[in-house]
This record gives structure tokens, sequence and C-alpha cells, in this order.
């Protein structure tokens, strides 16, 4: 489904992504782990597209296609789903508005029939019980106000509605406490299909507890150093990074 | 001076007279002394006072020349000859408000209707008002005389005709919304339309106004409108003003505000039409423990240009003001806010709190905005904040990431910058009135450049 070769990123001419190689396949779990600065939030801002990286070298593929040329709305209406790390807030935006023109714009771009205002409510409704959304969040701006859990289950939300081919959770577990992080990882797990794939990139191994990944990989300087099973995962929690950054230095 | 600015200033006194010369026939008001002792004092005014200049703080950035370009003529209009097509699209219907259409200036009976009114409740035209009832008039009219001497007030004084008269007595409510409607047409001729209208909610009373500015497609015409309000002791007032002129109309109006003890002002003004739009709003508070709220939102485009001018006085202790205007500049719109908050010295407790946000869609487009606050009382709560912004490229990534297209990504972001004023408006038919014509500019026009 996703494949990432070489892949070689800057920020301002600053190096960040240094030659990233990753597979992932419909149904399966990646989750990305390694230091600050290591790149981990690049490489999920470049899959959604956002201004400001630039690729220098490499090619990410798609579904057949070339990622890179795809424009930020193209990769959501071709299931690409980016849960964001410091979700944005909106104010005047209503939240329902808000969720009804996503589902409705991703839903015109696949040739699909929009939802009316009563058909989506009826599916908007049964998705907030997923994440424990209070449904009074539905009609209040989006995320203005929230709390930190709240904006989280408001992104967990988002992808449940829009049912993305290939989700990428960006440091969703930040800033979460024990319960919201229960919480959004059932709302990921519900979610977890066959012909999904998610890349779950985060600091901590405490979120792979609760959405348990098939692969793990270590990203040091822009590089995937190691990659391994959930095993791995627990060996980075209990021995740190640095055992790592010092064979990869070997 | 040299003698290019003579000739300019003398170019512009005569487009002043030219309008007094053509407008000053068939004004009501024989037999009424006062009436025109006022008209001529206004008159001298205009011949006296110095003309707006761009070195005045008041119109420093006020460019008069296309209004100067042309002469305008008197453009009453038979209410046959109206065209009903522009007076289809009310706040209220019929049966839910009392409503009064004025045409280029003028009441018309015909196309206005209000329901059996309660006891004390005054709704109608100014120049009814003088044939039947002339001293109401004499009693209220003339209550902004404490501006500071302004030409084109001292115009539409000069040449005072029609306009609205409501009165509500103390402790009368009125039923339902009233909904003024200005209408100007000018087919063929730039016309002039000058209605003063008198507000007036005597002690303990209540009404919720809405007044609505506006005219037939692209017509060219100068809209030089008085409102004056006074609301006596406890009296609460609702005023909406909607200007949505026609793309090539001038439309400048004033609002003079007088306040009694603990009474309360809600305002909320919305321009959106026009070439060339200017509101001044004056408030005087006339006792303690009034307050004054004034919402705004202006969205200008193309080559508009709509100005915004707040004088709010607190000359009595314990008063309270809220100024909180906003605005949406693109194309090559531009856009002026001046507001002006005076807390004089014996205006003790006063509580007064001044806000101008702008966004800016396009690089040609042009903000001045200027907050003042001037505060010679020590026992104050007093704030003012002015921000100029552009479009959140966080904002846009986060909805386009959604699926959400580019050019309606930005148009949610404009319409949630607009709904953050629109909060404010308590009426929920006047909330959605205005929220269709936002975005139906924001649908419209091109919001990439």
């Amino acid at each position: 489904m996703l494949t990432i070769r070489n892949l070689h990123a800057t920020v301002d001419d600053k190096p960040i992504l240094n030659g990233l190689d990753l597979n992932v396949n419909a149904g399966e779990v990646h989750a990305i782990m390694g230091p600050n600065g290591s790149g981990k939030s690049t490489l999920a801002h470049i899959l959604a597209g956002r201004e400001g990286y630039r690729v220098t070298d490499g090619e990410v593929t798609f579904n057949n296609q070339n990622l890179l040329d795809l424009s930020i709305e193209q990769r959501a209406h071709q299931g690409i789903f980016l849960a964001m790390q410091y979700p944005v807030e909106l104010p005047g935006v209503n939240n329902m508005t808000f969720l009804r023109e996503a589902l409705n714009s991703v839903r015109r771009a696949n040739g699909d029939s929009e939802l009316d205002a009563v058909a989506f409510m009826k599916r908007v409704r049964e998705k907030a019980k997923l994440v424990e959304l209070p449904e009074t969040l539905l009609k209040r701006d989006v995320n203005s106000g929230f709390s930190g859990g709240e904006k989280k289950r408001n992104e967990i939300l988002q992808m449940a509605l829009l049912e993305p081919v290939l989700a990428v959770l960006d440091e969703t577990d930040s800033g979460l406490d024990i319960d919201s992080l229960r919480i959004v990882a059932n709302g990921v797990n519900e979610l977890r299909s066959p012909e999904r794939a998610l890349i779950v990139v985060t600091h901590y191994q405490r979120l792979l507890d609760y959405i348990k990944p098939d692969y793990v990989h270590v990203l040091v300087n822009g590089r995937i150093v190691r990659s391994g099973d959930k095993s791995l995962a627990y060996e980075l929690e209990k021995k740190g990074y640095n055992w790592i950054l010092e064979e990869d230095a070997a | 001076m040299n003698t290019q600015l003579a000739q300019r200033q003398q170019a512009q006194r005569l487009w002043f007279s030219d309008i007094l010369a053509r407008h000053s026939t068939d004004l009501p008001g024989d037999g009424l002394p006062w009436l025109n002792e006022t008209r001529e004092h206004a008159k001298q005014a205009i011949g006296s006072i110095a003309l707006p200049d761009r070195k005045q703080e008041q119109w420093r950035y006020s460019n008069l020349d296309s209004l100067y370009k042309h002469t305008y003529q008197s453009g009453h209009v038979q209410p046959g000859e109206l065209d009903q097509g522009a007076l289809t699209n009310w706040v209220y219907s019929e049966d839910e408000s009392h409503r009064l259409v004025v045409a280029n200036g003028r009441y018309v009976p015909e196309l206005s209707s209000s329901h059996a009114l309660p006891d004390g409740v005054i709704i109608g035209g100014l120049r009814q008002m003088l044939a039947s009832e002339p001293g109401r008039v004499a009693r209220w009219l003339g209550q902004d005389a404490w501006r500071t001497p302004d030409i084109f007030s001292e115009l539409n004084t000069a040449l005072i005709d029609d306009g609205v008269f409501i009165q509500v007595a103390a402790n009368c409510a009125v039923d339902k919304p009233i909904e003024v409607v200005y209408l100007n047409i000018s087919d063929d001729l730039n016309a002039l339309s000058q209605p003063r209208s008198l507000l007036i909610l005597e002690a303990g009373s209540e009404a919720s106004i809405i007044e609505r500015f506006t005219g037939k497609d692209a017509s060219a015409y100068f809209f030089n409108g008085v409102t004056e309000v006074s609301l006596g002791e406890n009296a609460r007032l609702q005023h909406y003003r909607l200007q949505n002129e026609s793309s090539n109309a001038h439309h400048l109006s004033r609002i003079a505000l007088r306040l009694d003890t603990a009474s309360h002002y809600r305002g909320f003004n919305i321009a959106s039409g026009g070439a060339w739009s200017r509101t001044d709003i004056s408030a005087r508070f006339d006792g303690p423990h009034a307050s004054c709220d004034l919402d705004g939102l202006y969205t200008v485009g193309e080559r508009q240009y709509t100005d915004f001018h707040l004088d709010i006085v607190h000359s009595m202790p314990h008063c309270s003001s809220r100024e909180n205007f906003k605005g949406i500049v693109f194309g090559q719109g531009r856009a002026v806010f001046d507001g002006r908050v005076l807390v004089e010295k014996d205006a003790q407790k006063t509580d007064a709190h001044l806000s101008n946000r702008n966004l800016m869609l396009s690089k040609l487009a042009e903000i001045d905005t200027k907050p003042q606050l001037e505060i010679h009382a020590d026992d104050v709560k007093c704030s003012h904040g002015t921000t100029v912004g552009r479009l959140d490229p966080n904002q846009l990534f986060y909805l386009r990431s959604r699926g959400i297209d580019e050019l309606v990504a930005r148009r949610m972001i404009c319409l949630g910058f607009a709904e953050q004023v629109l909060t404010h408006v308590e009426d929920e038919k006047v909330h959605d009135f205005i929220h269709d014509l936002i975005a139906g500019i924001f649908g419209r026009r091109e919001l990439l450049s």
C-alpha cells in the first residue's frame, strides 16, 4: 500500500530525513519510535502533504501512485488521514459543520452521494459513541476550548467518520491521562481492519500496550535504524534509545 | 494657501451649495419657524466650517474625490415606481414585525405596515410627524448637537425632509421587532438620500430595531443619513444596522446615541456593500450605570472602501462600553477603523473595552486601524487591542487534510472569523440573515488572491 524509498527531506535547508525506507501493507500496524528530533513528525507531515517540507530525494508510492504529486486534499480523498499531535482550534467553525463538510468532501471526491443532515447526524452520533465524545462537543467550535483529551478524541472521531485507508497517528498519546489514552486507543482498535493500515508515531511504549503493533521501527537521525516486532518496543522502554544510538554510530 | 488647493476648496464649497440649491424646495415644515431656523443654522455652518481634509484626523483616510465627482439629484420616487423585487428579502415576515420603508430618503406609508401598536408607541415617518405633531419632533430633534460640527451632518440637517420617527413611551415594550428598510434607487441619475431618523425610548421602555440600508442593483447614489437615538432611564434597545448598499453607492451614516441612567444599548453594525462607505457612531452618557455594547463586522473587497469611526465619551461614572469590531478585507479592498474611547475625569469606575481584529486575505488589501483610549479618570477598567492577520496556515492545512478543498477551507475560516462577532447577535433571525449575507459574499468572490 505504502512504499517509502530512500526518502530525504529538509526543513529550512536543514536535513531531517536522511534516506528513510518503509513498507506498509494493508491490515498492518506499524509503530515508529525514536528520540526527539529524529524526524518522526516530519515523516507524518510529509505523508499528509504539509507545506514547508522539501523532499530532496527518494520516493513515496501510495497505492501505485506517486504520493508526493498529490495535493493535501487529494491525499485525504484517497484515504490518507493524519491524526495530529496538536489539533488546530477553529474558532467560529462549528464542529458538526466541519465534520459534515469533511465527510461529504471525501464522499464527493469518491463519487459517493453526500449525506444529508439527518443521515449525517445519525452517523456522527454513532461514531462519537466510539470515542466517548460528549454530544455537546459536536455543537461547539472545532477544538476551541477542548481539553487535550477531548481534542484527541475529536481526531479519532474524524478518523472514524472518514474511514481512511492509511491512518497516521502522530504522538496521539502525548498529553493524555490514562483514561483518555484508553478511550482513544479503544477507538483506534475499533477501526483496525484487514483493509486499513496504521502508522503509529510515538515517543513512548505506553501507547503500544493498547494499540498492539505488528512492526516496530526505530527512527534515528532521519533513518530507520532498526525494525522488529513488539518486543523491540519493550526493549526500548527498558534500555532507552542510547544503546541503539551507540550501535548505529559504531 | 496655494492656488490649486484654493481652487479645489472652492469647487467643494460649490458642490455643497449646489446640493443645497437643488434640494431646498418641497421641504416640510411650513409654519414651523423652529425647523426653518434649524435648517438655516445648518446652512450657515456648511458655509463656514472647515471642509473635510486629509490633514484632519477625522478625515485622514477618507478620500472624498469620488463623491465630489457627481452632482446629486433629488430622487423622490412614487410608490408605484418602486421595484418591489428589492423589497422581498426581509429579516422578518410581515406578521412578525412592524415594517417601515424609506425610499430615497422618503418614508413610504403605502409599503409600510405596522400592526396594532400598544398605547404609547409611535412608529411612522418624520414628515408625517412634522405635519401631525410637530412638537414631538421639536422636542427630540438635534440631540446630536453636542457633536463636533461635521459638514455632512449639517447637510442632512439643512435639508431635513423625512425619515423615521419612532417613540416608545415610558415603560412600554414594543411587542414585535421594527424593521426599517432604507431602499435607494437611482436608475439614470445620481440620487441623494438624506433620511433623518429619530429613535426615542423613554424611561423603562424596550424595543428591537433593525435598520437595513440597501440599493437597487448597481445604482449610484449618495446616502447621507443621520439616526439619533435617545435612551431614557433604564430603557433597553437592541439596534441592528445592516449596510448592504449597491456596489456603486456612497454611504455615509451617522449615529448619535444618548444614554441616560442605567439604560442599555446593544448595537450591531455590519457593512458589506457600497463602493464607499463610512459609519460614524458617537455615544454620550447622560447618567451613571448605563451600558453601551457595540459589535461590528465589515467585509471589504474589490475596490471597496469601508470606514468605521467610533467616538464613545464616558462622562459619567459607573458606565460600561464594549466595542468589538472585526473586518475581513480581500481583493483590493480598503478598510479603516478609527475607534476612540474617551474617559473623562469624573467617569470613575468606567469599564471600557475596545477591540478591532482584521483578517487580510490579499496582498493588495489595505487596513488602517487606530484604536484610541484616552483616560482621564484614575479608577477605571479599560483595555484596547487591535490585530491584522492573514489566514492561519495551520487552520488551512487542518481543513485541507480532512479533504476540504482549499477554497472551501478559506471560506470556512472567514465565516468562522465572522461568526465570532455574529455570536453576539441575540436575535436568531437577524443572525441567520447576516450569516447568509456573508456566506453569499464569500461564496461568490475569489478568495485566493
